[in-house]
C-alpha cells in the first residue's frame, strides 16, 4: 500500500472505532497530546493500559472465583479498571464497569460474573483494534508518512 | 519520581497520582502547556519531595517557616488525585494548608467520581479548583491564574525574608553570589530568559538544591534556574 492509501485507511478505520462506540472523546484527547517530540505517546500509554487491564481481569477473576467473595476487593479493582478505561476512552469498557460497579454495590455474584465475562469480550475486542490502528501508524511513519490527524475533524 | 519539562519554563507543578497511566497523562498535559513537571505516585512522596516536616506547623510564631524548613524545590502548584490508598488527595491538601512553609502553594484536586459533597469538602479545605478526570488540556487553562496570585504572595514574603537574612549574614552577603557552575549544556540557549523567580533565597540553599535535583533525576544536566545569571 502507498502512503495516501494507508492513510485514508486510518482516517476511515479511526473513524469507525469513533462511530461504533469503541473509543470516545478522550482517545482524541491521547492522539493531540502526541507530537513530534512524543511520537510514540499513544502506543505508550494504550500499552500500560493492556498491561493494567490484563493485570486487572486476572485479579477480578480470582476474587470472583472464591468461596467467600471479598465484594470491597472487586468493587476496587473496577474502580481501577473504570479508571484506565476512560483515562484512555476505551468507551465500552468504561460503560462495562459502570454496570459492574453497581451490581457489586448489591452484592450480585451472578450479575458481578456477567459482567466480567462482557468486559472481558470488550477489552479484548478493543486490544485487538488498538493495536491495529497503531500497527497501521506505524506502518505509515515507516513509509515516511505523517499521521493525517487533521482530516478526522473534517 | 521523575522532572521533566522545560526547565526554562517559569511554574513547577507537582502532580500526584497513583495510577501510572494517569501520571503520563497529566505530565503530558501539563508539559504541552509548558510547564515544568514532578510526577509521585503517593501522598507521601509528595510531602517528601516539598521537604515537609511534621512539627513545623506547632510553632505559629514564624509564619514564613524558618529558612531550615524553606522546601528544598520551588514548586508553584500541586495537582493531586483524591483517591489513592494511605494518604489520599484530601488528606494531603489538609497536610500542605496545615504547613507554615507550604500552604501558599496552591492545590488543584482530581477525581474521577463527581461527589458534590466530597467538592465541596475539598474547596472549603483550601483546594483551588476541583477537576473531574480525565482531565484535559482545556481544564488546564485554569490553573494559571492561581499560580500567579501565589508567586505574587510569595515575592512579597521573599523580600522580607531577605531583608532578615541580609541583616543577619551580612558578612556572607560581601562576597558576590556565584550562579550555578556552568554544566554541559546539550541545548543551545535562547537570547531571551524569561523573568527568573525571587533570587536571593533560591541562592541561599542552592547547593542543597542542586544536589537533591541530582539525586532525583540523574537524567537532568542543566541548574534550574538558567535566569539567575542575567540577573546578579
Amino acid at each position: 500500500m502507498e502512503v495516501g492509501q494507508m492513510q485514508r485507511a486510518w482516517v476511515e478505520y479511526t473513524r469507525s472505532l469513533f462511530r461504533e462506540g469503541f473509543l470516545d472523546a478522550q482517545f482524541q484527547q491521547l492522539q493531540l497530546l502526541q507530537d513530534e517530540s512524543n511520537p510514540d505517546f499513544v502506543a505508550e500509554v494504550v500499552s500500560l493500559f493492556f498491561e493494567d487491564s490484563e493485570r486487572l481481569l486476572a485479579d477480578l477473576t480470582f476474587v470472583l472465583e472464591q468461596q467467600n467473595i471479598d465484594f470491597k476487593k472487586v468493587d476496587a479493582h473496577v474502580h481501577q479498571f473504570k479508571g484506565s478505561s476512560s483515562s484512555i476512552g476505551a468507551q465500552r469498557v468504561k460503560n462495562d464497569c459502570i454496570a459492574f460497579r453497581n451490581f457489586c454495590e448489591e452484592q450480585n455474584i451472578e450479575g458481578c460474573l456477567r459482567c466480567l465475562q462482557q468486559v472481558k469480550q470488550d477489552y479484548y475486542l478493543v486490544k485487538s483494534k488498538l493495536e491495529a490502528l497503531i500497527r497501521l501508524e506505524q506502518q505509515i511513519v515507516a513509509a515516511g508518512g505523517s499521521i493525517p490527524m487533521e482530516e478526522l475533524s473534517s | 519520581m521523575a522532572i521533566t519539562g522545560d526547565s526554562r519554563s517559569q511554574f513547577h507543578v507537582l502532580a500526584v497520582d497513583d495510577s501510572l497511566i494517569d501520571r503520563k497523562l497529566i505530565e503530558r498535559l501539563l508539559k504541552t502547556s509548558s510547564y515544568q513537571v514532578t510526577t509521585v505516585d503517593s501522598g507521601s512522596k509528595a510531602l517528601k519531595f516539598l521537604g515537609f516536616q511534621e512539627d513545623e506547623q506547632s510553632n505559629p510564631d514564624t509564619p514564613f517557616g524558618s529558612p531550615n524548613n524553606h522546601q528544598e524545590v520551588e514548586v508553584n502548584l500541586i495537582i493531586t488525585d483524591y483517591c489513592m490508598p494511605g494518604m489520599t488527595g484530601y488528606d494531603l491538601l489538609k497536610k500542605v494548608k496545615e504547613s507554615s512553609s507550604l500552604r501558599n502553594i496552591p492545590v488543584v484536586i482530581m477525581s474521577s467520581e463527581n461527589v458534590p459533597s466530597r467538592i465541596t469538602r475539598c474547596l472549603e479545605e483550601g483546594a483551588e479548583e476541583f477537576f473531574l478526570k480525565p482531565v484535559r488540556l482545556s481544564d488546564l487553562n485554569r490553573l494559571k491564574p492561581h499560580m500567579m496570585k501565589t508567586k505574587i504572595k510569595n515575592q512579597k514574603q521573599e523580600d522580607q525574608e531577605e531583608l532578615k537574612i541580609s541583616e543577619i549574614q551580612s558578612d556572607e552577603q560581601q562576597q558576590p553570589v556565584q550562579p550555578p557552575s556552568p554544566q554541559p549544556q546539550p541545548q543551545p540557549q535562547p537570547e531571551s530568559q524569561p523573568p527568573p523567580p525571587p533570587a536571593l533565597l533560591l541562592q541561599h540553599n542552592n547547593n542543597k538544591r542542586k544536589a537533591m535535583e541530582e539525586g532525583l533525576s540523574p537524567d537532568r544536566t542543566r541548574p534550574r534556574y538558567n535566569g539567575i545569571p542575567t540577573m546578579v
